[in-house]
């Protein structure tokens, strides 16, 4: 026991409630949840004999690949999308805006209003009977009414880039908000145009914002359940549904365990690649 | 004491010998902030390969001045032009200037090496040359082999030297420095002093350095310039700038001062006939003042180091019967405060440490040479104090009163 | 003199209006979904679709009359009340001890935005396991619990964000001036940091009162609103009734958001750097 350790004593006291309820709400439940995808449901009871049986059934399961690869890709190509439409808005009120409390308000406001109903909200844009088209109807543009905008996974990587939207774009802000104005003026000195420094100086010294960005994106996207349920399809299923599945009608708990546990997996691992690859080419950048 | 506000005379003095065409030349350049005047019709000229300093207390628009001419803020009028050319319209990275910045600037993303290599790319120079020149870089500001080092590795003086060397490497007609010694302690900062000498010496650019550090400007510079409230104040050589200062608010910043009231009674030949608060009349010549007509109001200045400690005054010669305040060591000399009457304001005088230094409460007797006595106009708006001895300090111009002229 | 703006200043203007008009298309795609809601709540038909046929408020009036929407609309009332109070004091436990320096700082701030790091969904299921393993029936109390878990880094965040900005010298000046560390923090730290405190607990509020997927998994017979409105979704006829709700409940979000991001501000010190 160090003597630092022992000052902090009454600190660690202080923490107990908090830290209790953490590992309450958080690690003995994400501890369960691994216990329970090493056992195999036995009729109405559950088998505690340690098993891999369950992942085994994922592996071999070509359905459970199409979705969960699918997941992954959708939570991807969103993320992606949203770094890219958010990093101007970003940049915007970091650099050019007057009144920045007032666009990071408005950029947060829909955020808070019911991811329900905002996922809802496309349901209705992008429908049969639904905005677009009766829109597209109204004008004449068409005789009748286009299928091909809901029950997708575009769909679904639209209304995910709507509702994440927010993630996207604050961590992107607080970092560029960082920099330092005269290091934009010393390459400016130096020789840069507006389009050099920006790529020499602005974007490697953003890229921990934009990895924030895509690590606070990706992972809740690829287990959104809502947006899939909502706007998916069945073309547009993802994990979640699958999970929620045996939760509820097919009742098999340790798959749906084995399911969670290895989309966190994957999801934590492609994360820290992503990460690194940004942090890597970043680096690369003179 | 603080330096009265405004100076009405126009920057003279100290305008070189041209024979090759000014290096840098600002003409009539004003910048305002909202309410603020920062720079108020700005003009001088920088000849190639001089040290020129532009001096003044903070808030006096040396800063902006600078990045009117490093091109970082736009001019509401004027114009400058560098070897020949009218850059006015243009932004940093299409003038001939490169900036020392008062924070460096350091990229924190690249090593050292690629942060002074950095301004090279956009001049398309090979990577070859490019190593090349960094090696003579680090080697001039002596940090050789610290090229792969990170900015968060260096010290503060290693810092400033990596952001001289960025900016020398691309070899511009003229360097900007933005009180680039700020930040270092008292002994860097002096050995840095002479270091920045020597590197400005042997690559002969031009460097224009920006300083609230008078000491500084006199020590580094072959010329400078000084600033307050947005105005070039005077223009001149270090020396000239310290015993001919051409106004109270340049005599004020520069060294210590001692400023008399007084009003000119006469002329007779060469000679001003002053009548100067308890020094009583005094003949001085008229090459230390302006020419004023008789029963003007002027100040009187002397230096500290002027003022002689001596029952035995010559006669003709201002002389003072003081009582000894304080008398502080300060190490190659002693400073003495002493005063002539209670409501008196207190008058400053050094004396070199081999003299005999009187006590506290002593009485003593002062005297100066009328020829070391420095005539100034007396700018103060407001009526004399009291008992007469200095002019009341003058309150800053409300903001409706300036105006720009826009033709 | 000169033929209009300087080039520097032209090129700049040109920079702004292009990103401003930029960041106005953006919000315009971020709200235009959103504002579908009370258009269309006021719209007399229960299609969403164009043209308008005509203005009502008769939705509005079943809505308020709705029994079920009633009963689910104060559970989720007393769910979020209850886990912002609890989320907030242990956040300003966390604060409290964390901006003094301990160690294992990273690794306990770490473990408390845990959360934000796992899927709801993953989240949610986990709890169910806990709850049946510990065979602990579902209800309202449970829902509570998971929006803790789900809370705690929000309430954490701002709390320590604005406990940083907090100068340490005035607490050591109450020590010196004789009061322990009870009376100096309730005299001292409390009042400072009392805004702070408003936002967690306006922020968690809002938090607990829109999540769907853990009140989904953990309310067992009892309903919170947003499970309400998902049983609502599947009937169609329903739908603007459920856009009348959606529309009440984002003004109140917002006025909600707007007065917890107000009150964050107020007397922090300034971070946000001055455009130029």
């Amino acid at each position: 026991m160090t003597p630092a350790v022992l000052r902090a004593a009454p600190g660690y006291l202080l923490l107990t409630p908090a830290m209790t309820v953490l590992v309450l709400t958080m690690a003995a439940p994400l501890g369960l949840l691994l216990a329970y995808s090493l056992w195999r449901q036995d009729g109405l009871f559950i088998d505690t004999r340690l098993t891999l049986a369950e992942y085994a059934a994922l592996v071999s399961d070509p359905g459970f690949a199409v979705v969960f690869l699918r997941s992954l890709a959708i939570a991807a190509v969103a993320s992606i999308a949203a770094i890219l439409l958010a990093y101007p808005v970003a940049w915007f009120i970091a650099f050019r805006a007057r009144a920045k409390f007032l666009w990071l308000l408005l950029v947060t406001i829909p955020f808070w209003t019911s991811y329900l109903l905002r996922v809802f909200a496309w349901k209705v844009i992008l429908g049969y009977n639904g905005l677009i088209n009766s829109g597209l109807m109204a004008l004449h543009l068409v005789s009748a009414p286009v299928t091909f905008l809901l029950y997708n996974p575009v769909a679904v990587v639209l209304t995910l880039i709507h509702g994440y939207a927010p993630f996207a774009v604050l961590p992107i802000y607080v970092a560029l908000e960082k920099i330092d104005p005269a290091l934009l003026e010393a390459a400016a000195d130096l020789g840069d145009s507006p389009a050099r420094r920006f790529l020499r100086v602005t974007l490697p010294l953003s890229m921990s914002g934009v990895i924030a960005a895509f690590v606070l994106m990706f992972v809740p996207a690829t287990g959104d359940y809502v947006t899939p349920s909502l706007v998916g399809g069945a073309n547009g299923l993802m994990v979640a549904n699958l999970i929620q599945a045996q939760f509820g009608r097919a009742d098999n708990w340790p798959l749906g365990a084995a399911m969670a546990i290895t989309t966190i997996a994957a999801v934590s691992l492609l994360s820290v690649f992503a990460a690194a690859g940004a942090r890597c080419a970043a680096g690369r950048i003179r | 004491m603080d330096a009265p506000a405004g100076c009405t005379v126009t920057a003279t003095g100290g305008e070189l010998n041209m024979t090759s065409p000014a290096l840098l030349e600002v003409r009539n350049l004003t910048k305002a902030f909202q309410c603020r005047l920062a720079v108020d019709n700005a003009g001088f000229t920088i000849a190639p390969g001089e040290f020129f300093s532009l001096l003044g207390p903070s808030g006096c628009g040396k800063t902006t001045l600078l990045r009117l001419i490093g091109g970082f803020t736009v001019a509401d009028t004027g114009n400058i032009h560098i070897d020949g050319e009218d850059v006015t319209g243009r932004p940093p990275e299409k003038r001939p200037v490169n900036t020392v910045f008062q924070s460096y600037a350091i990229f924190p993303h690249l090593n050292v090496a690629e942060n002074i290599a950095y301004g090279l790319r956009s001049e398309g120079i090979a990577a070859g040359e490019r190593e090349k020149r960094v090696t003579e870089a680090l080697h001039l500001i002596s940090l050789s082999g610290y090229g792969r080092r990170r900015p968060h590795e260096l010290s503060g003086g290693e810092r400033q030297r990596v952001a001289l060397a960025r900016a020398l490497v691309k070899r511009p007609k003229l360097l900007l420095l933005d009180e680039p010694l700020g930040a270092l302690d008292k002994h860097l900062r002096e050995s840095m002093q002479t270091e920045l000498r020597q590197i400005q010496r042997e690559v002969g650019i031009a460097f224009l350095f920006v300083t609230h550090d008078q000491e500084e400007a006199l020590a580094m510079s072959d010329r400078i310039a000084v600033m307050q409230h947005g105005r070039i104040l005077q223009v001149d050589y270090p020396k000239k700038l310290y015993e001919r200062p051409n106004c109270l608010a340049v005599a004020s910043f520069i060294g210590n001062m001692n400023f008399f009231a007084g009003h000119i009674i006469g002329r007779e030949h060469d000679d001003l006939i002053v009548e100067i608060g308890p020094m009583g009349r005094a003949r001085v010549p008229v090459s230390t003042g302006e020419h004023f007509p008789p029963g003007s109001q002027v100040v009187a200045a002397i230096r500290p180091e002027k003022f002689m400690i001596s029952r035995d005054s010559p006669p003709g010669e201002p002389s003072l019967d003081a009582r000894v305040l304080s008398a502080i060591f300060l190490g190659d000399r002693t400073q003495i405060k002493v005063a002539i009457s209670e409501a008196a304001p207190v008058i400053t005088i050094t004396a070199p440490t081999t003299a005999q230094i009187p006590s506290a409460a002593e009485h003593i007797r002062i005297w100066c040479r009328t020829s070391d006595l420095l005539l100034l106009r007396n700018e103060a708006a407001s009526p004399w104090t009291r008992d007469g001895w200095l002019p009341r300090k003058r309150t800053k111009p409300p903001c409706k009163q300036v105006t720009l002229s826009r033709e | 003199m000169r033929g209009g703006p300087h080039p520097v200043i032209r090129a700049r203007t040109a920079q702004m209006r292009g990103t401003a008009a930029y960041a106005i298309l953006y919000l315009l795609f971020l709200y235009a979904p959103v504002l579908l809601l009370p258009l269309f709540s006021f719209n007399d038909s229960v299609f969403v679709a164009f043209p308008l046929s005509g203005l009502t408020a008769k939705w509005y009036s079943a809505m308020a009359a709705d029994d079920d929407m009633r009963i689910a609309l104060f559970n989720s009332l007393k769910v979020g009340v209850a886990a912002s109070i609890a989320s907030t004091l242990l956040g300003l436990t966390i604060a409290q001890v964390l901006t003094r320096g301990i160690p294992g700082r990273r690794l306990i701030t770490g473990f408390s935005n845990l959360p934000l790091f796992i899927p709801d969904i993953v989240l949610g299921i986990s709890l169910l396991i806990l709850m049946s393993r510990l065979a602990i029936p579902l209800s309202l109390a449970t829902v509570i619990l998971g929006h803790l878990a789900l809370c705690l880094p929000f309430a954490a965040g701002v709390l320590l964000s604005r406990f940083e900005g907090f100068d340490l010298g005035l607490e050591e000046a109450s020590r010196d001036l004789g009061e322990n560390a009870w009376m100096t923090f309730f005299r001292v730290t409390l009042p400072l940091v009392a805004p702070g405190i408003a936002a967690s607990l306006i922020l968690t509020f809002v938090v607990s009162f829109d999540d769907f997927l853990i009140a989904f998994f953990l309310c067992g017979t009892d309903t919170t609103l947003p499970v309400y409105i998902w049983g609502e979704l599947r009937f169609p006829d329903k739908l603007p009734n459920v856009l009348a709700l959606g529309s009440t409940i984002l003004v109140v979000s917002s006025i909600l958001i707007v007065s917890a991001e107000w009150m964050r501000r107020r007397g922090a010190p300034s971070q946000l750097r001055g455009a130029n």
